[in-house]
């Protein structure tokens, strides 16, 4: 734990210096250039580095420029000067980061004490050497560049992502603690602080009448949301205490702001001339704050939601369309002196069940990514900027008196004050708070930088004491963020506080809920009140009917909740199961992947990985793997994924096409080859449902979930067979290029399909068979099915249109990973030379038209070349024997040929195939299968040698 | 809501009620009047079109059921005490209640609150949710939003969540399980105010 410290610290010091020694180094040069910039105080100029990002562009252009006509032509030259001020943000940023790294090496460190508290004694560290090397502090935390750029980040992640449900269904007690708990707050602190003043223990230096008390007071009683999330995420409180406090401490907002300005435009016209109208102005403006402010949310909302209906083609501006509109909702409140934070909060909350359901998977996980990632950033650097500005003492002057009795009224009138209101508030509550929940409420009260950035904003000039309430804000900050930061935690476990359950609903859960709603709703109109579930059951009507059809696109206004909150959790069970090695895949285990995904996976609610979930190109049906009986089976699926996964990637990484509009590939050719490919694969599952009388469903959903054909077993439990039949094929060409467009954008998202098929091999055949099974398919969207007789031996089968790399069991050995590196060069390339036609397809007119005929007709030459002896695809072989064939395509030999001696002396021999009944470590099994490069079926092996 | 000059001492069998239900006075009298308010041809009982006549309850989509829950045992006929004991369902659980270990679950428990919802699911009373049951409310919520295959594969999906003892079927001990998942949310409803 200490050590993790002074790591940081050293580290940060690290920083630092680099940071002080390149401003030293950069001073001498300049006089000889541009005198007029080599004043100190250019550069000791105080405040932010970003503050003065507006003005830096400016003056440096012709800087730079100057020296380069004057003296001759130098080879290095010192730009500092230009790249100031966003080098000094990058430095920043990445010390932030560093910090933030470092912090999290120790898991026990972490869990004792908030993130916050250490920033914060790192930003004390950081500003006391940068005061101690400069004699001035060059950094505080600006109020602008707080307001404009580093709170809307963490409002912005907050509002979009509150959980809407939570957030409304205590939006009464929200409120009340906001508004009323505020209020209160800050009318009685102010007046408590001016009569202790009177009284005489604050000290008369604080030159401070009624106004400025109750200003002070106003500033210092709303409950800061940047201090809230980051202490009570830490702590985990359970979801409803977690939302009554920071849904408090966003919705406050609208109050502070309100009384902030009331009273500073009192103080300014002096507490004599203050009239009876002015407070009912003060009340007026409050409404007008706070409403004006939830409208430009909504508005924004609205836009920002009608907008990314339109985003189809232009996936890759949908996130910035989130984040730009979102800013400008809170701009645009700011630039009304309307509430920005409840604005902002507003917007992300009304727009996110519209936007997200209209974006793309994939602009979905990059807002979450860059919002969080922001969120954390800017969060860390107000902390540690919070630190640093406390260094320089001639901010502040301090009055222990004003100090200790602030903390004190603080501390008191909060408990007070939700003591009061809970005790209101439970008369209607359902679920009342109860005395612990009130305990972690007035003790979560936390100030947070919000204040700091009110208090430094006042002018010196009007508000006469404002360097003794900067110091008793500060030292309120620091108290509530790191001592009651740093107690919190225990006081929590200590009084047994119920914590959040770090889990997803299932989906009985979800229906149930569903259920619950809708049975309470109809309860409440039987028993004939307008309770908040009629009000509610109303709202959705009208959502479903009005709002969503303006709001959402077309393809997603008819999907339901229920099915897409299904979806999710079919996803991230896949993905949990695959985290989790695929070991399980091998266990009986998998017979309930839900039970076990959410016992032995419970961090799935942390973003990390859900944004692995929602971010996943593999989809894959779970349902029909765990419904496999046959073990072996599952795990030759788990291969077969895993070789999927791995081995097409050459053909999208080398793709010709380059665009930095569309991130979809439009490749004319392939597209149709596929469609080829999918029609006669079509066909043929049609022709085999007909012979194998199997139970079969189609599952179109519009998310292609990894396909699954099983045979039908002997217990007769219906299987689903899901696969790539399913969006008609045929009719393909003569779709509408709307829907052509749909196609490509769910071929986006969805990467890859693949086909797990039970085999009803004996362990007799199992060499041959198990090899052949894995080749893979290389077809991103296609999935091969196999449905004739070749199928007992070619469980899977590869878009042989289009080169399957082989790989065979007999190759598992550990190979470098660099030959990995020449495999896919030599795909691509094979790649590139198999889509022509006849003429480079080399020998075996036979086959390799058969190969460019597509998957379904694989099996008949396979079937043929059961033996052995028979034709195989040309493409394979190609590349197992390049030496043996120089009178191919050279292209092609020169890839291989870099290969072929390793792989040659790789080969291992046949008799390490696998024994059959033998389960080997299916990680290790397939991590060296990965690896392999292509290596020769066994049938094929012998081909060459044959031909 | 309603004409507010029904006393307590007109209802019949209010003292009784009240013990049985835990609803107080204000909320029978409150509940009376809904009564009286719903049987709009004053035959002093109610019956399933009654209901049907509710506006805000035919935008419900599972409102058949729900009002068949309340014509529980095949009568057409609904009298003020039954009307009051199924409403009781939905009290919340107070805590402060002496709680009298001879005397029987209250009706507002929780298990009885979940049985009364397990009943709306489990419609040929077996005491199991079968698939085919479980399709039918999912197909009633959902309405057209999603197509027959979706529907079945959440079916599927569901039953093999909270199927524990592999009969293709949700028991109520298995549903109980699985409907745990926000205590604080998951049941909860003031019949009155």
């Amino acid at each position: 734990m200490l050590i993790c410290t002074w790591l940081l610290l050293v580290c940060s010091v690290g920083e630092t210096a680099a940071d002080l020694y390149v401003k030293g180094a950069s001073v001498p040069p300049e006089p000889s250039r541009t005198p007029s910039r080599s004043s100190p105080e250019e550069y000791g100029n105080p405040g932010s580095a970003v503050a003065r990002s507006a003005e830096a562009p400016a003056p440096t252009a012709e800087d730079g420029a100057s020296p380069r006509h004057g003296g001759g032509y130098r080879i290095v030259q010192w730009e500092w000067s230009y790249v100031q001020t966003p080098y000094i943000i990058a430095l920043w940023l990445l010390v932030a980061s560093v910090a933030k790294i470092l912090f999290h090496f120790s898991q026990r460190f972490t869990t004792l004490v908030p993130e916050s508290c250490v920033l914060i004694l790192l930003g004390l560290v950081l500003g006391g050497i940068v005061l101690f090397a400069s004699k001035k502090q060059l950094y505080q935390l600006d109020p602008g560049l707080f307001f404009l750029f580093l709170l809307p980040t963490i409002v912005g992640d907050a509002g979009y992502f509150m959980p809407a449900r939570l957030f409304f269904d205590n939006l009464g007690a929200i409120l009340m603690y906001a508004v009323v708990g505020t209020l209160w707050n800050a009318f009685c602190t102010g007046f408590c602080l001016y009569g202790v003043k009177l009284a005489g223990v604050i000290d008369d230096r604080v030159e401070a009448g009624l106004m400025d008390f109750l200003l002070f007071g106003a500033l210092i009683s709303a409950v800061d949301p940047v201090a809230v999330i980051a202490v009570f995420e830490e702590v985990h409180v359970n979801e409803m205490l977690f939302i009554i406090v920071f849904g408090e401490s966003l919705l406050n907002d609208a109050v502070t702001v309100v009384l902030y300005k009331v009273y500073i435009s009192f103080v300014e016209v002096g507490p004599g001339n203050v009239h009876t109208a002015d407070y009912f102005k003060g009340v007026v403006s409050f409404l007008v704050v706070s409403l004006g402010g939830t409208l430009v949310g909504l508005v924004f909302a609205m836009i920002l939601a009608f907008v990314t209906r339109f985003t189809k083609r232009v996936r890759i501006m949908e996130p910035l369309l989130v984040f730009l509109l979102v800013y400008l909702a809170y701009l645009t409140a700011e630039l009304f002196s309307l509430s920005a934070i409840l604005s902002m909060t507003f917007c992300g909350l009304g727009c996110n069940k519209y936007v997200e359901a209209n974006i793309s998977q994939k602009s979905r996980t990059t807002v979450k990514y860059t919002m969080k990632t922001l969120a954390s950033i800017a969060e860390t650097i107000i902390f540690i900027f919070l630190g640093i500005s406390a260094v320089d003492k001639s901010k502040w002057a301090w009055d222990t008196g004003l100090i200790v009795c602030t903390l004190i009224f603080i501390f008191v009138f909060r408990a007070i004050g939700v003591a009061g209101q809970t005790w209101i508030l439970n008369k209607f509550r359902l679920v009342p708070l109860d005395k612990i929940d009130q305990v972690v409420m007035s003790y979560g009260g936390l100030r947070g930088a919000v204040a700091f950035a009110l208090v430094v904003l006042l002018d010196g000039g009007q508000v006469k004491a404002k360097d003794y309430f900067v110091a008793a804000t500060i030292v309120v900050v620091f108290f509530t963020v790191m001592f009651q930061g740093l107690t919190i935690k225990p006081l929590v476990t200590w009084l047994k506080v119920p914590r959040s359950t770090n889990r997803k609903p299932t989906v009985n859960e979800e229906i149930h809920e569903r259920a619950f709603d809708h049975i309470l709703a109809a309860v409440e109109d039987i028993a004939g009140l307008n309770g908040y579930h009629h009000w509610r059951d109303k709202w959705e009507h009208f959502d479903r009917n009005y709002l969503s059809k303006m709001l959402m696109r077309k393809s997603v206004y008819g999907k339901s909740e229920l099915w897409e909150a299904c979806q999710k959790i079919n996803i991230r069970d896949a993905i949990s199961v695959i985290d989790q090695g695929g070991n399980v895949l091998t266990s009986a285990r998998l017979s309930l992947p839900s039970m076990v995904s959410r016992a032995s996976f419970p961090e799935v609610t942390n973003v990390t990985n859900y944004l692995r979930e929602n971010g996943s190109g593999v989809c894959l049906d779970l349902q029909a793997i765990d419904t496999n009986p046959g073990a072996k089976v599952e795990e030759e699926t788990e291969t077969h994924r895993v070789l999927a996964g791995n081995l097409y990637k050459p053909r999208r990484r080398y793709q010709a096409h380059y665009s930095r509009h569309f991130m979809t590939v439009r490749d004319q050719e392939r597209q149709e080859r596929e469609v080829f490919q999918r029609n006669m694969r079509s066909r043929l599952e049609s022709f085999k449902s007909t012979q194998y009388k199997r139970h079969k469903k189609d599952r179109s959903q519009k998310k292609r979930k990894g396909s699954d054909a099983k045979e039908q077993d002997a217990n007769d439990k219906p299987r689903r067979n899901v696969s790539w039949h399913d969006k008609d094929p045929v009719v393909v060409p003569l779709e509408s290029e709307e829907e052509m467009g749909e196609h490509s954008e769910k071929e986006e998202d969805v990467g890859i399909v693949f086909v797990a098929r039970k085999t009803s091999e004996t362990p007799k055949e199992r060499p041959s068979s198990v090899s052949a099974a894995l080749e893979v398919c290389q077809s991103p969207s296609v999935a091969p099915p196999s449905p004739t007789c070749g199928e007992k031996n070619l469980p899977w089968k590869g878009g042989v249109g289009v080169l399957p790399p082989c790989v065979s069991v007999e190759a598992t050995k550990i190979i470098p990973v660099d030959l990995q590196q020449a495999w896919n060069q030599s795909i691509s390339s094979l790649e590139s030379l198999s889509s022509p036609p006849v003429p480079q397809e080399p020998q075996h007119p036979r086959v390799s038209a058969l190969s460019r005929l597509g998957g379904p007709l694989r099996p008949a030459a396979a079937g043929q070349g059961g033996s052995g002896t028979g034709p195989t695809p040309l493409t394979s072989r190609q590349f197992q024997f390049p030496g043996g064939k120089e009178e191919e395509e050279s292209a092609l030999s020169l890839h291989l040929q870099e290969v072929q001696p390793l792989m040659s002396s790789m080969r291992p021999p046949s008799s390490t195939t696998q024994i059959p009944g033998k389960r080997r470590n299916p990680r290790m099994y397939l991590r060296s299968l990965v690896t392999t490069p292509p290596s020769a079926r066994e049938p094929k092996s012998r081909g060459p040698t044959q031909l | 809501m309603g004409s507010t000059n029904s006393t307590l001492s007109k209802i019949p069998n209010a003292g009784d009620l009240m013990q049985e239900t835990g609803f107080s006075p204000a909320h029978i009298v409150r509940l009376y009047d809904r009564y009286k308010a719903l049987d709009k041809d004053k035959k002093g009982h109610l019956c399933p079109q009654d209901f049907g006549a509710i506006k805000e309850l035919a935008m419900n989509p599972i409102s058949d059921r729900i009002i068949g829950a309340f014509f529980s045992s095949g009568q057409e006929v609904l009298d003020f005490p039954s009307f009051v004991r199924i409403l009781a369902h939905f009290r919340p659980v107070d805590k402060n209640r002496p709680k009298d270990p001879n005397s029987p679950e209250h009706i507002n428990s929780r298990s009885n609150k979940l049985k009364f919802i397990f009943q709306l699911y489990d419609q040929d009373k077996d005491g199991k949710i079968s698939r085919q049951e479980l399709l039918q409310v999912l197909r009633t919520m959902l309405e057209k939003q999603v197509t027959e295959e979706q529907l079945e594969s959440i079916a599927d999906r569901t039953i093999q969540e909270a199927d524990l003892d592999r009969d293709d079927a949700i028991s109520f001990d298995e549903f109980r399980k699985n409907s745990l998942w926000c205590p604080s949310r998951s049941i909860k409803c003031r019949a009155t105010d």
